[in-house]
């Protein structure tokens, strides 16, 4: 039984099952959704033949169809949808399901299932969906009754989108689409959900009280996640505003980064293991802490008895779980960011407490200190190219293109060098896969953000490992014409591998050399593309211009260096105030204690 | 400090919600003591689940936004740390043998007010509600006479006081 069904209005038409699912993806507002068929799910390809509304991408894997679909919702804030068919379909699917559940993505993912009638059969490509995906969801439903159809999909979008946004996973039986059913409109915005109502207005006396600590703080900093994005682009500008109001310093998590400009002063860097020293050390010494819309990660406390051992905690997320999850704190702010921030600059500009301004200049003394360390520098001589100065070439000359650039990665050292050395300005820039940690989620993830962007440049920072977990989606990039770019760090490795394997496993390098890489330039050409190669330092920006002067999709073969680390590195299970900084700094293997090795 | 919590779940009454709810105990890590659940308002559509769990005072709260966040879930409230409540719960115990041990059986029973509901000449099958201390004192003191069954329920529970739990 549905949770709309109370308060869903009369039902008006009727027609095919099929039919209403498109009605109520229309009336939800979808225009696009990436798809795979099957059996089970004809009578909705049927009836998608036969429309114009819905725009249809045909991936060549579900598992595309699901990471396409978060980068869509990512770089646009809307629901991305996922329609493919039972059993392998709908298994091939969880991956992306658990990774947009980690990651905080709204999507709707309609899956088929075999008749009503057979369901527990064992029929052909029957999976026991909503059993398989409850975990990997943050709701799931079988539709079990022609009236609920229309009210369930529905309910389904408002699931996916309120509060903490999820994966919500519609299983339909195909008798459901085959039948005739009625149609529901959606509930009105006004009413009231039956159980599902998440707070998004925070506590005003709270907020007041998070505002004098932050005032009276002597070394406040904020440190901003993938909350601040999910609230969408108003509460980036909010932290822009509030953040420049106060004059605090400002971190972000991995998932955090465009809310608040790379370039502005006040900005640390990223925090956590591959994080800053600024950002870190900010973190470790810290008095005040504003955490807002970040999840305490362990990619970012490191351990957690030592994590920023004298700071009073403030915590703003909409999820009453994220709190006290990980770190104890002693404000929570429970509500939707671009609310909280919105509260905190009126409280800030209201409250009378005088600013610590002495003391916060003696604090940001600090920080130029440890800025001055300058830790992501990088020295490129040689002909070898390094991986940092590839990503800092790409963006340079992308900024020079001009056009709206939107990157996503697959997972590994170069998803680290991406975050590191790309500066994103804007919120919705930047997909990565930080939660689940998904190789191959980048060129599918970039593929959905070319098809909600036709005319912005969409690349794909990859590795040569990840990259052949979903290669057979330049497939999709060919029919659909989708000019993306990959730009492979090749480094015949699967570097982050190679990395722990070197500081944690005495070089013991077992099973971590790509070999028999295919020919990457060859490879774009089999699939209609364009393919590049970088061996040199020198033919580094001729062809990344080459690249960006491309109309159509590119792989671009760039051959980096093979043994080289990412740092600075918060060795698993140290404080932030014990990172490595480079190969030639005191940390090595031997700071990694054995109860460290035992952390992922 | 671990502390135990009784936890009372107000949730739709829908297919699923108690895999939700078992799952989330199992995939988080959380102790389930007792699990009960039956409808409790059918025109509203509304089941109740009683929790009995333990942990630390942090791990219950996430035990308890963990199941807020539930979208079945209507509301969630901790009736250890809410005040004084009771618990309840009822166990069918069969006891079998002969002679002395019967008529000991029955003489404890009746201490301990549970009812006889079936009897043979060789077995009783006794009816007993209370807490979960009370049923255990009794089972500890029919094992040695004979005890051969029980199916208990599990708690439930309630607040004391005139205020309800309600969607
Ligand atoms: C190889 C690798 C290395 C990594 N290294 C790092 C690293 O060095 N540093 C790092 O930071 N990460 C790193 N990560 C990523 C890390 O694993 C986590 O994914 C990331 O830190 C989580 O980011 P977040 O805290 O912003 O939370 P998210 O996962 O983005 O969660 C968002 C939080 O905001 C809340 N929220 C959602 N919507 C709203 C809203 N509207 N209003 C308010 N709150 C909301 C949610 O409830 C949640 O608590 C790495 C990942 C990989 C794969
Ligand atoms: C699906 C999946 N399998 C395994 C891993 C573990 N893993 C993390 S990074 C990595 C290596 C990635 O290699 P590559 O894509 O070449 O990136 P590099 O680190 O070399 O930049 C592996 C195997 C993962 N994150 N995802
Ligand atoms: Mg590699």
């Amino acid at each position: 039984m549905s949770a709309t069904q109370a308060h869903a209005p009369a039902a008006t038409e009727h027609r095919s099952g099929a039919e209403v699912v498109l009605r109520a993806l229309k009336d939800q507002g979808v225009d696009v959704i990436f798809g795979y068929p099957g059996g089970a799910v004809l009578p909705i390809y049927d009836a998608l033949f036969q429309q114009n509304a819905i725009r249809h991408i045909l991936v060549r894997h579900e598992q595309a169809a699901v990471h396409a679909a978060e980068g869509y919702a990512r770089s646009t804030g809307k629901v991305g949808v996922v329609l493919v068919t039972s059993g392998p379909g709908a298994t091939n699917a969880v991956t992306g399901l658990v990774d947009a559940l980690m990651d905080s993505i709204p999507v709707v993912c309609l899956t088929g299932q075999v008749p009503t009638h057979l369901i527990g059969n064992d029929a052909f490509q029957e999976a026991d969906t909503t059993g398989i995906t409850r975990p990997a969801t943050k709701h799931n439903y079988l539709v079990k009754r022609s009236e609920d159809l229309a009210s369930t999909i529905h309910d389904a979008f408002y699931v996916a989108k309120s509060g903490r946004p999820g994966p919500v996973v519609v299983d339909l039986p195909k008798d459901i689409l085959i039948k005739a059913a009625p149609y529901t409109e959606a509930p009105s915005q006004e009413e009231p959900h039956r159980s599902y109502r998440p707070r998004t207005e925070p506590d005003r006396n709270t907020v007041l009280e998070a505002v004098r600590m932050l005032k009276r703080a002597e070394r406040p900093v904020v440190y901003t996640g993938g909350g601040v994005i999910n609230s969408g682009p108003e509460a980036s500008r909010l932290l822009g505003e509030f953040v420049r109001l106060t004059g605090m310093p400002c971190t972000s998590t991995l998932m955090g980064l465009g809310a608040f400009p790379s370039s502005d002063p006040l900005f640390l860097g990223m925090l956590g293991m591959h994080g800053t020293v600024e950002a870190n050390l900010a973190m470790h010494g810290c008095d005040v802490m504003l955490n807002l819309g970040a999840r305490f990660d362990d990619r970012v406390t490191g351990r957690l008895d030592a994590f920023s051992p004298g700071s009073k905690k403030i915590h703003a997320d909409i999820d009453p779980s994220s709190i006290n999850k990980n770190v104890k704190v002693d404000v929570a702010i429970v509500g939707d960011a671009g609310r909280i921030i919105a509260a905190l600059i009126e409280a800030w500009k209201a409250d009378e407490t005088p600013v610590a301004k002495e003391a916060q200049s003696g604090w940001w003394k600090n920080i130029h200190e440890w800025r001055g360390r300058d830790c992501l520098r990088y020295v490129q001589s040689g002909s070898i190219i390094k991986p940092q100065h590839a990503v800092h070439r790409l963006f340079e000359l992308t900024k020079e293109d001009g056009r709206d650039t939107f990157i996503s990665t697959e997972v590994g050292q170069h998803q680290m060098w991406a975050a590191q050395y790309f500066g994103f300005e804007k919120p919705n820039r930047w997909m990565t896969s930080g939660g689940l940690g998904t190789m191959g989620y980048g060129l599918p993830a970039a593929m959905g953000v070319q098809i909600a962007h036709p005319d912005a440049l969409c690349i794909d920072i990859a590795g040569e490992a990840s990259i052949l977990m979903n290669i057979q989606e330049m497939g999709t990039l060919a029919q659909y014409r989708l000019p993306v770019k990959v730009f492979i760090l090749n480094n015949e490795y699967m570097g982050m591998v190679r990395q722990w394997q070197e500081l944690l496993h005495g070089g013991r390098y077992s099973e971590s050399y790509s070999d028999a890489l295919p020919d990457f330039v060859k490879l774009a050409e089999a699939f209609h593309a364009k393919g590049l190669r970088a061996e040199t330092a020198d033919q580094l920006d001729g062809v990344i211009r080459e690249m960006l002067a491309h109309p159509g999709p590119v792989i671009a073969d760039i051959c980096v260096a093979k043994d080289e680390n990412c740092f600075p590195m918060i060795p698993s299970g140290a404080a932030h105030n014990e990172m490595i900084l480079g190969p030639d700094s005191d940390g090595n293997a031997r700071a990694v204690t054995d109860e460290g090795k035992v952390l992922v | 400090m671990q502390r135990s919590a009784t936890i009372a779940v107000l949730v739709e009454n829908e297919a699923g919600v108690l895999a939700r709810v078992i799952g989330l105990f199992s995939g988080r890590g959380y102790n389930i003591d007792s699990l009960t659940v039956a409808p409790v308002d059918e025109a509203g559509k509304l089941s109740r689940i009683t929790v009995v769990t333990s942990g630390t005072e942090m791990v219950i709260e996430q035990i308890k936004a963990q199941l807020d966040r539930l979208v079945p879930v209507h509301r969630v409230s901790d009736l250890t740390l809410e005040g004084p409540h009771l618990t309840r719960e009822l166990a069918l115990i069969k006891v079998t043998g002969r002679g002395e041990h019967r008529v000991e059986a029955l003489r404890l029973a009746d201490a301990f007010r549970a009812r006889v509901v079936d009897a043979t000449t060789e077995s009783f099958v006794f009816e007993m509600t209370g807490n979960a201390e009370k049923i255990e004192a009794f089972l500890a003191l029919m094992r040695p006479l004979g005890l051969a069954e029980v199916s208990r329920t599990g708690a439930v529970a309630i607040a004391r006081g005139s205020s309800a739990l309600a969607a």
